[in-house]
């Protein structure tokens, strides 16, 4: 189990307990957080799970594969701090991870 | 009015296995797709990636997927209208009066929905104000090239639209091309001969560049692009191009007074129809308890909508199930006997 907390982009705080092996865009959708949409089911092909990684966990957490650069170039305002988190499988070292969810997928 | 025993709207892999249950058990059909091509997700989003989880197929990609299925209709007349998007689904006494954005209309009394998860949408960009601009100085495809010849065009975009289109238009126009990183995920071809252009002098590169905001009239005057170090630059342009891919949106889908679950359409596991008689979802867009976003799903899912569709279409005969094996009927119209 590790704590992801999840930010809207209306600013609230939604703390959840996800289960290890998960990824956090699951640990959003089981938990109905608004603003992730998930369209390909988690296969890294449509961007609508993008979430801002705040900064003092962007480096802590498991570089990027090449194809999800690529996806997010087609991410809705994409910045330097930009995963999609279908790609951030949930273990107990990402305990207190932060993520951001953007204005929007689309 | 096209006339037809049942509309699949979709043509997937999940669409083209219902339109064949559907022939296979005598009804007609006709699919309606928003694409330009036959195939949904597997032709879009991985045409070359392989698929390991097709029963019987160990391997195929996306495109063979397609091709494969396409085949598998060969023995039927089936008409696909592409480039369509079924706008209006209206009830008139026992069948639906079907819209598409084209004016073409089907009267039918079996609608089934096999949209994956909507219809493929141009991603746009994130400035608000560029809605404004759209088909004016804004566009997100090229249908008449012409209209750029000597002007100044910002291109914005990673891929092969972006780069093919830069290189394309740098002959008779002027040409900034704005990307959000240094890579670009274009063909290593096209990549090169883009950076040769740039070396040239004939595209002007800002790369880890992004929009911020429009500005003009009637039409675009200049757009303002920033950094990831918050540098600012304003950029006079006669036509803003975006090229972020397809985004699936479920559209019109949301107004046909379906029971919906996110976006997703609810359904019985008997006979895959919605809260509306004679409309069904098969495949990605529908959920049920246990559902699986798989394209085996998807095939079984068809198959149960298609002798749904029975009842509706031959109301005064009996449905009998019958193998391919065995069934002169079934081998009839399958063309593999007289």
């Amino acid at each position: 189990m590790a704590k992801i907390t999840y930010i809207t982009s209306d600013a609230k705080v939604h703390e959840i307990e996800v289960q290890n092996g998960l990824t956090v865009m699951e640990g959003a959708i089981q938990n109905n957080i608004p603003g992730i949409d998930a369209d390909c089911g988690g296969g890294m092909a449509c961007a609508t799970c993008h979430v801002y990684v705040q900064d003092e966990w962007f480096n802590k957490i498991p570089k990027k594969e090449d194809g999800e650069e690529d996806m997010l170039d087609m991410a809705f305002e994409p910045k330097k701090n930009s995963r999609l988190s279908c790609q951030l499988i949930v273990s107990d070292e990402l305990d207190g991870l932060v993520v951001n969810i953007p204005t929007k997928q689309a | 009015m096209n006339k037809t025993d049942a509309l699949i709207i979709g043509a997937g892999p999940t669409g083209l296995f219902t339109a064949h249950q559907l022939n296979l058990i005598g009804l007609s059909c006709e699919v309606v797709d928003n694409l330009d091509k036959i195939g949904g997700q597997c032709i879009e989003l991985y045409p070359d990636k392989p698929i390991y989880d097709i029963p019987a197929v160990p391997e195929c990609t996306g495109e063979q997927l397609t091709n494969n299925l396409i085949n598998q209709l060969k023995p039927f007349d089936i008409k696909f209208h592409l480039n369509q998007r079924v706008e209006e689904v209206k009830r008139d006494n026992e069948s639906w009066i079907v819209k598409t954005n084209s004016g073409t209309t089907f009267l039918t009394p079996n609608v089934i929905i096999a949209g994956g998860v909507g219809s493929f949408e141009p991603r746009k960009f994130p400035v608000k104000e560029c809605e404004y601009y759209e088909n004016k100085s804004v566009f997100y495809s090229v249908k008449d090239k012409k209209i750029f010849e000597g002007k100044t065009v910002a291109i914005f975009g990673g891929g092969d639209s972006a780069l093919d289109w830069a290189i394309e238009l740098s002959k008779k126009s002027k040409v900034n091309l704005i990307h959000r990183r240094d890579e670009f995920r274009g063909a290593e071809a096209t990549v090169n001969k883009m950076r040769t252009l740039v070396k040239e002098g004939k595209i002007n590169l800002f790369t880890k560049y992004q929009m911020t905001s429009v500005h003009g009239n009637s039409q675009l005057e200049s757009i303002d692009i920033k950094n990831d170090d918050d540098e600012k630059k304003n950029l006079k342009v006669d036509y803003a191009l975006g090229f972020f891919g397809l985004i699936m949106q479920l559209g019109p889908i949301a107004n046909w007074g379906l029971n919906l679950d996110k976006k997703t359409i609810e359904v019985d596991t008997e006979k895959f129809e919605t809260n509306q008689k004679g409309i069904y979802a098969v495949g990605d867009i529908c959920s049920y308890p246990g559902k699986l976003k798989l394209i085996l799903s998807g095939f079984h899912e068809g198959a149960l909508a298609a002798r749904a569709c029975f009842k509706l279409a031959r109301p005064n005969e009996k449905y009998r199930f019958e193998f391919t094996t065995t069934s002169t009927n079934l081998l009839k119209r399958l063309g593999k006997k007289e």
